[in-house]
């Protein structure tokens, strides 16, 4: 176990506390930017309304003035200071000597500047030695008065200071939070993470039975964790294939390898001599010959489901290739007494591994021709290419004896001969190798009933059309001009 | 995937080592000394190498040997081999590179690649870099032989023939029209390609394999000998009503089609 301040150390230290950080920072830019306007709208507002009580409190003593004159003014100046409240005045005579008013002289800040401002004042009652914020505008009466009208403000400088505090407090708490936030986020990501770098290490050390565990929701880590284990499932079944490929070459090579000796050596042992050596000889190489095809066989099938065979897709008519392998077969077929029906749908133009679809066909007339002898003589080996809802379909079907819908599954496995085939010749791998032709172009292999016999169909992938390949009517078999 | 394709380009480019009439009967008798090749087997594996110089030798061929790629190219690059026999593994340098080289430099002997890979898409690499045809190990050596004959003794690019004559057969590639002393004989299409190709290779054994690989362009196993019946029904149209056979089957390894003693 880590120590919980490495941990935190490795928490903020992942890409996803830097984002959320990084998120957590914009988002306080925003809020100042949002905070800052609305105050400083604030601010302007209440500036602007004392301003407008100032200018009329000068309009007012204006009329005082032009009423009273300068004694009535005075009169009335003096009221109003008297009075508790945020009014300020100040009023002298033009040689600045003071004559009514609650300010004891013109504010150094405003001595220069005829449109008045903000100043700060020491209030008579206070004497807490604290200045106070005061906004204060002159008043023109003529040449012989000086008239200054002002406002206290503190209270809106008090309130704009406890909202700034306010703020700043928010801000803080609001960045602390998002941080720690973040580190919780990143925390539980990297608990995720690590579950999955312990499964892929315990993996790369050999144990691919080890999958990812999943929290059963709907997120991208689950979905990740998915695909994952997805991908190891394949991983596995490739391996395990591997396996099998040499437990079966382990199994089914050495049967006939050990024949093959035993052949050697019984011509060996012949009394005969020479004829009989050559006898033996001859077997001997018409079994490595068999030997050969189970291997080449077995070979293909691992490499067909090792992945896709590189760039030798070709796009060809599936319907004539289809009718040109049976063609081939047509006089093997017919001397072992049985008719080949070709019923091929000429225009179904697919983009396919050529000679695999053709190792495919061949296979399954041969397997068809082979255990047609067992059904009813002279009977129809049906070989069809068609469409079948918008797929690629390959079909031969016999009246043989067929295959019990129990054993259809395991007949399309390597080395599955059944019991009422171990008789044919053949290496027992050519509907393996018709399934593992059919993954590759991402389709798959059906054993159906012909009723009787068996019929067994190859579906392509629909991507293996090729688009608008519907044309192909009226096409007239071309006969010798065709070369 | 078509190596027939591919060998008809490689064809053009060949010198006219023999004459177009090389090919008819009455040359039978001096057809072994004048079709002794000189072929280069460039094999890592002594073994194989010693087994195939001693049997071609056998067959009246002569071949030199070469351990590795680099070797093989420096004898091959003077051109005076009829074909080169090609492992696609070799020390050194490997097979299909000593190809391209070859190839590079304008080199055009006729070349048969050897090799344990043998599945679909190894056969396509081989004949793009250069090859004529491909043989996969294991093989049988009436193939190897039948194949290496038909490499050496290619004539010139095929269209320039238009008759082919075996004794009083005769296929006129023109009118696609095939009699036998003068009478006509029907053919269907594939028997009819069957006999070109048979007669294109007149004197020589053909393989069921090359059948199957240049008449129906099919690289794959047929499981069983379905070339046979195709040969013996077309047997049946060629020699049935006549005195003196032409179309031979010979045993462990293919046919051959010839007007001479069987």
């Amino acid at each position: 176990m880590t120590a919980p301040l490495e941990r935190v150390a490795k928490a903020a230290s992942t890409t996803v506390f830097g984002l959320s950080a990084a998120a957590v920072a914009f988002f306080l830019f925003a809020a100042a930017i949002v905070v800052g306007f609305l105050f400083w709208q604030t601010n302007n507002l209440l500036t602007h309304q004392v301003l407008g009580v100032l200018n009329a409190e000068a309009r007012i003593l204006a009329s005082e003035m032009s009423v009273g004159g300068r004694a009535k003014l005075a009169e009335t100046v003096g009221a109003m200071s008297r009075l508790q409240g945020a009014g300020l005045y100040y009023l002298a005579d033009d040689h600045g000597v003071k004559i009514a008013g609650n300010l004891n002289r013109v504010p150094p800040e405003l001595t220069d500047d005829p449109h008045g401002g903000v100043f700060s004042y020491q209030p008579a009652g206070d004497n807490s030695g604290a200045a106070h914020l005061a906004v204060a505008i002159p008043v023109d009466l003529g040449a012989d008065v000086r008239l200054i009208v002002g406002r206290d403000i503190e209270d809106q400088r008090t309130f704009a200071d406890s909202i700034r505090l306010a703020f700043l407090l928010g801000f803080g708490i609001l960045s602390i939070a998002g941080l720690l936030g973040g580190l919780a986020v990143s925390r539980l990501i990297l608990n995720r993470m690590d579950a999955i770098t312990a499964t892929s290490r315990s993996i790369m050390q050999g144990d691919l039975s080890q999958r990812i565990p999943t929290s059963g929701g709907n997120g991208e880590l689950d979905a990740l964790a998915q695909n994952l284990n997805e991908m190891l499932d394949r991983i596995e079944g490739l391996m395990s294939g591997l396996r099998e490929v040499s437990d079966n070459i382990a199994h089914d090579l050495k049967t006939p390898l050990n024949r093959l000796r035993n052949a050697a050596e019984a011509a060996l042992r012949d009394p005969r001599g020479g004829d009989a050596y050559r006898e033996g000889l001859e077997r001997t190489i018409e079994k490595s010959d068999e030997l050969i095809k189970t291997f080449n066989a077995l070979l293909l099938i691992a490499r067909l489901e090792a992945g896709p065979l590189e760039d030798s897709v070709e796009a060809f008519d599936l319907g004539r290739f289809v009718e040109d392998v049976a063609e081939l077969y047509t006089p093997a077929a017919e001397e072992a007494g049985f008719a080949l029906a070709i019923e091929a749908e000429h225009g179904v133009l697919i983009r396919a591994n050529r000679q695999l679809i053709g190792q495919a066909v061949a296979n399954l007339i041969d397997n068809a021709i082979k255990y047609s002898r067992g059904g009813e003589p002279g009977s129809a080996i049906t070989v069809r290419a068609y469409r079948e809802g918008g797929q690629p379909a390959i079909s031969v079907g016999d009246h043989g004896p067929g295959i019990a819908e129990g054993d259809r599954e395991r007949a399309l496995k390597r080395f599955i001969r059944l019991e009422a085939s171990r008789t044919q010749p053949g290496t027992g791998l050519g509907l393996s190798l018709v399934a593992a032709v059919a993954r590759l172009h991402h389709g798959e292999v059906r054993l159906e009933d012909n009723q009787p016999g068996l019929k067994v169909v190859v579906l392509l992938s629909r991507t293996c059309l090729i688009a608008g390949s519907d044309a192909g009517e009226g096409d007239v078999r071309a006969g010798i001009a065709a070369q | 995937m078509t190596s027939s394709g591919s060998s008809v380009n490689q064809t053009a480019g060949l010198p006219r080592r023999f004459a177009a009439g090389q090919l008819k009967p009455d040359s039978a008798e001096t057809q072994d000394q004048k079709n002794a090749m000189r072929v280069l087997v460039i094999e890592d594996d002594k073994e194989t190498a010693l087994f195939l110089q001693k049997s071609l030798k056998e067959n009246g061929h002569t071949a030199d040997l070469a351990g590795d790629g680099e070797a093989g190219f420096a004898l091959a690059s003077d051109g005076a081999y009829d074909v080169l026999i090609v492992d696609r593994m070799l020390p050194r340098l490997d097979g299909l590179s000593v190809i391209k080289s070859l190839r590079a430099e304008g080199n055009r002997t006729p070349v048969l690649i050897l090799s344990a890979l043998g599945e679909v898409d190894d056969r396509v690499k081989g004949l793009r870099a250069g090859g004529d045809d491909y043989l996969t190990k294991p093989y049988a050596y009436s193939e190897l032989l039948a194949r290496v004959e038909a490499l050496g003794r290619r004539t010139a690019p095929e269209e320039q023939q238009t008759r082919y004559t075996v004794g009083d057969l005769v296929l006129d590639r023109l009118s696609h029209r095939v009699t036998r002393s003068g009478e006509h004989i029907l053919l269907q299409p594939r028997e009819y390609r069957l006999l070109e190709y048979l007669m294109q290779h007149a004197g020589q054994v053909v393989t069921r394999t090359m059948l199957l690989e240049h008449v129906w362009d099919y690289h794959f196993d047929p499981q069983t000998n379905v070339i046979d019946v195709h040969v013996s029904r077309l047997r049946a149209k060629i020699d049935k009503n006549f005195d003196k056979p032409l179309l031979h089957t010979v045993r462990g390894a293919g046919y051959t089609i010839r007007d001479g003693p069987t």
